[in-house]
């Protein structure tokens, strides 16, 4: 058995967290060990493991609050006029979903296999890349309506994408700290 | 909560066009359902147009529901998010730190507040009082863990969080309903631990 634990102040290193999952029957079996013999042995865990039980026993018995007498009512009013809608699954087909990823796909592979076949490969010179970024003609790539606003709608969505990602990693740094 | 008929009976039955069935459910749960609204909204008349809310959008989503979970895990999960919507349309920030602030604000300007402790000395009374001091999603945690028979894998489902992160969410949560009880309840957690 760790000695240590004996020595942990209350109050510090999540003495209170041990005890919580003691309560609620969270705690591994080694650690339900540990704790209940430093119930029987320290009185100072003794005093926290009865008011925490305390706090435990009133939160279990706290009351619920009760709507208006209307209130089942009210709801059944509410939803009579109301069709229940169709499940999801019914009228999202995987199937198109994914033929609307690999056409994307396909039309991003396209444009880069384009791109590259527009590269002079066989451009001569030591350490120089084969082109000339300065003198690119761009609008060779670039001379369609249709395809500047395919290209456009690419940037949107993957600055939509790059926002969720970032809101996603806010909120999770958030609830950790 | 299992008596009669059992809620997946119920929901097949409701599906199969009986809509007065659902009748059944929202009696089952508005309980549950408007204590959860009452912690975000902290005022009756809100709270309980949020919970019919639910109940309605939870009846238009109905076939949705897979069996997969709990009916209740699923409907709290509309619970969470609805109660979230409306914290947003009422500007009231969530997870920032202020939030202290603001319910000790509502605190102080509840006038019936010390008068309604007076009357109800019980210590139900009392938790339940600090309970409506907490943050809401602090005051939700609680409310799923103890009153709605959710277990903590359950709780972290609604909350779309890892179990952990709702095991420690709890942990907190019941730490800041400790301070509330012994910085406004003082006297009154003196008769429970002196």
């Amino acid at each position: 058995m760790n000695e240590n634990y004996k020595n942990s102040p209350l109050g510090a290193g999540g003495t209170e967290e041990r005890l919580w999952n003691y309560i609620d029957g969270t705690s591994s079996a080694d650690e339900k060990l540990v704790i209940e013999k430093l119930l029987q042995e320290n009185a100072e865990w003794r005093e926290k493991y009865r008011e925490l039980l305390e706090v435990n026993s009133m939160l279990r018995s706290i009351e619920l609050e009760e709507p208006s007498m209307r209130f089942t009512k009210n709801v059944m009013e509410g939803i009579a006029k109301l069709q229940i809608a169709p499940a999801t699954k019914s009228y999202i087909n995987k199937k198109i979903i994914w033929g609307i990823g690999i056409f994307f796909i396909t039309l991003v592979v396209g444009f880069l296999v384009y791109g590259f076949g527009q590269v002079d490969w066989t451009a001569k010179g030591d350490t120089k890349i084969p082109i000339d970024l300065g003198k690119v003609d761009y609008s060779k790539f670039f001379n369609n309506t249709y395809v500047n606003v395919f290209m456009m709608i690419n940037v949107v969505l993957g600055l939509f994408l790059l926002d969720r990602y970032l809101a996603n990693k806010r909120k999770q740094f958030r609830e950790e700290a | 909560m299992s008596t009669g008929h059992n809620d997946n009976e119920i929901i097949s039955k409701v599906l199969s066009g009986d809509q007065q069935a659902y009748a059944t459910l929202v009696n089952r749960y508005q309980s549950y359902v408007f204590t959860l609204t009452l912690r975000f909204t902290k005022n009756r008349e809100d709270a309980e147009e949020v919970a019919q809310d639910i109940f309605i959008k939870a009846y238009r989503a109905l076939a949705d529901f897979k069996g997969n979970s709990k009916f209740s895990t699923w409907l709290y999960t509309i619970v969470n998010n609805t109660c979230i919507t409306f914290l947003r349309k009422k500007r009231l920030e969530i997870h920032s730190l202020d939030k202290e602030g603001v319910f000790e604000v509502a605190d102080s300007m509840d006038s019936g507040f010390r008068a309604n402790m007076v009357e109800q000395k019980s210590k139900v009374a009392m938790v339940n009082n600090a309970i409506g001091l907490l943050s809401p999603d602090d005051a939700e945690i609680i409310t799923l863990f103890y009153k709605s028979e959710q277990s903590l894998e359950e709780i972290a489902q609604i909350l779309g969080l890892e179990t952990n992160t709702a095991k420690v969410r709890l942990h907190r949560a019941r730490t800041r309903l400790k301070e509330k009880m012994e910085k406004h309840f003082s006297e009154e957690v003196k008769d429970i631990y002196p």
